[in-house]
């Protein structure tokens, strides 16, 4: 507008020119202000749509599924065999396979995770933190699929000859494998909590005589609790989420045991299992794919409300 | 200081200043694990890739000959893949992220919708690509084309790129809005002149970075149904497609047939390796290059 002013002005048009001028683009600008709000609105409103979606589509086909399957049989049954003539759907062996695999994945990610952390946050210099950072955000980039890969060709061989009885495919290396891969995500998480305690907390203690050890432990860690618990959370959502390396280095066996050097399927594998089969629209085992899907994704939005609660229940103001 | 008994002190001192050390070597050599296992990772598939990855095996079509196989298609699907992701959730992303920074006002509405989007980034991929099945592949029945699968993944990166765009608006400092109001201007023409062309950069940031966990995930397409080998390669939008990740996946899970697809897969891996290195450097050289502080 400042330019139209100026050329205006040097032309010599006159003030009443100028003023129409004015209007008629102030009418077109209140227009554009108009539109624009709710231009936005729409397109903030696919999100929401989003979640609507997923919500209505797992919600229709699980309940079609639960006409077919009792509810009760669903959640209770351990055998899982959705091809052939006794097909029976029980989501137990699934279920024990995700968890499995999780608290597998959890064991490896939480330790090492908080420990570097903790490293970052309170010992290392500012020199090594801006190296090591950028490289466990690389570790966070890798595609899954490259540690699927890495876990089936790498781990599970690594581990065999440490665990003879060790199958082909496994639920021990996927699980270890996703627990590296959460590392970075605990970290990350659990060191934005720690730098976050005021440093006249630290000095304070210091102060007293403590060493660092101790400030960490006995100050810097129940300061920092409510968020480290939460991206213990966040980890374990994440891991039972996880699709790939748990699909190629885990198999297909719907077995429902607990010896974590068998086969055995997460309820993720299931899903791509299936799908990957082509199974027809409207048969029952097209139907349990929601309800496995459902269960997934009440389980992780579960983990998710929790880490929000814990973080923001238990957060220490300074 | 008599009550102090210094020998006492120095005794104990002495297992706490050990314990001190010995707890830092232990948090050091944890923070080895990762970067250990990365450089092993790097390793091994590099070391699986060399002699497989020529110019031929980039720029041959797919083949269950795996001296003549080569992953033009997939390369070419990846790309179709962003040309219809990388504007879609420009557009959405950014649009939702001006609404709730510059337009919503603060209230349920708006920590609902705030609230959702920090839900549905944490909801499973695979859950999107079931979204994606019911309501474009069989809904709309687009078939498994490169829209099907680039409208499934521009939702699942979404949130990711609402985030930080939000970040990027938040950082515009106050007095550059008020100086843009101040000289008469509307509130869509501070918008457009003033906050965006500042966040830009790092808008753009976060956009690449989504984009390169879109060319890196696997499991929607796989709920797609993208068929495995010998596709014809994709010429637009249209056209049926495979992606780099999906690539690897059938050559690593077929491996236990033709062992020499374990080489291809890890060639493959290699490449898209390298393909997120570049873009997250063009990422990180946006960030360094244009980013203003205020």
């Amino acid at each position: 507008m400042e330019k139209t002013i100026n050329k205006d002005s040097n032309s010599g048009t006159n003030v009443r020119d100028l003023i129409q001028q004015n209007k008629r683009s102030f009418s077109a600008n209140t227009v554009t202000e108009k539109i624009m709000p709710i231009l936005l609105l729409i397109i903030a409103l696919v999100s929401i749509l989003t979640t609507v979606g997923i919500v209505i589509t797992l919600l229709a086909e699980t309940i079609e599924f639960f006409k077919r399957i009792p509810f009760v049989d669903f959640f209770t049954g351990t055998i899982l065999k959705p091809l052939g003539d006794n097909a029976q759907f029980g989501i137990l062996p699934l279920v024990t396979g995700t968890l499995l695999s999780t608290a597998i994945a959890m064991i490896v990610a939480i330790p090492i995770g908080l420990m570097t952390a903790i490293y970052l946050s309170e010992y290392a210099s500012d020199r090594v933190r801006k190296v090591v950072k950028p490289i466990l955000e690389l570790l966070a980039g890798i595609p899954t699929i490259v540690y699927g890969f890495f876990a089936l060709t790498f781990v599970t061989p690594l581990l065999h000859s440490i665990i003879p009885n060790l199958q082909p495919t496994n639920i021990l290396a996927p699980g270890i494998v996703m627990g590296i891969m959460i590392i970075p995500m605990v970290a990350s998480l659990s060191e934005d909590a720690m730098s976050a305690v005021p440093n006249a907390m630290r000095e304070g203690a210091l102060g007293l005589g403590s060493t660092k050890l101790e400030v960490t432990w006995k100050v810097v860690i129940p300061a920092a609790m409510s968020g480290i618990i939460a991206s213990f959370v966040l980890g374990i959502s994440r891991a039972i989420g996880e699709t790939m390396i748990v699909t190629i280095a885990s198999g297909s066996s719907k077995n429902f045991t607990f010896d974590v050097t068998q086969s055995m399927q997460t309820m993720t594998a299931y899903i791509v299992e299936v799908t990957g089969g082509d199974a027809p629209a409207g048969s029952t085992l097209y139907f349990s794919l929601y309800a496995v899907a459902m269960t997934l994704f009440v389980f992780t939005l579960i983990m998710n409300l929790l880490a929000q609660y814990i973080s923001r229940k238990f957060r220490e103001e300074y | 200081m008599k009550y102090m008994d210094s020998s006492q002190v120095e005794k104990k001192m002495g297992t706490r200043i050990a314990k001190n050390n010995i707890a830092k070597s232990i948090f050091f050599l944890s923070t080895l694990v990762g970067l250990v296992v990365l450089v092993v990772l790097f390793y091994r598939v590099i070391s699986a890739s060399i002699g497989w990855i020529d110019f031929e095996f980039l720029t041959n079509k797919l083949s269950t000959n795996p001296d003549k196989a080569g992953i033009l298609g997939a390369i070419s699907g990846s790309f179709w893949l962003m040309v219809v992701v990388a504007p879609l959730t420009l557009i959405l992303g950014v649009g939702t992220a001006i609404y709730l920074e510059e337009y919503a006002k603060k209230g349920k509405f708006t920590s609902f919708i705030q609230m959702n989007i920090s839900n549905l980034a944490s909801v499973p991929s695979i859950v999107f690509g079931l979204l994606g099945m019911t309501v474009f592949l069989r809904g709309m029945s687009l078939g498994n084309i490169v829209l099907t699968g680039g409208l499934t993944m521009s939702l699942l990166i979404l949130p990711v790129v609402v985030v930080s765009s939000q970040e990027a608006i938040r950082a515009v400092p106050g007095f550059l809005r008020e100086a843009s109001f101040g000289m008469g201007a509307t509130k869509w023409q501070t918008i457009r002149n003033v906050v965006l062309p500042t966040s830009l950069p790092g808008i753009l940031t976060g956009v690449i970075l989504a984009l390169s966990r879109a060319i890196g995930e696997t499991a929607p397409l796989t709920v797609l149904g993208i068929p495995a080998l010998l596709m014809p390669i994709p010429f637009g939008i249209f056209d049926k497609f495979t992606v780099l990740p999906l690539q690897i996946y059938y050559w690593t899970v077929d491996a236990a047939l033709v062992a020499e697809y374990a080489s291809l897969a890890s060639a493959t891996i290699v490449v898209l390796l390298v393909l997120l290195f570049l873009m997250n450097s063009i990422a990180i050289i946006i960030r360094n290059k244009f980013q203003k502080r205020f």
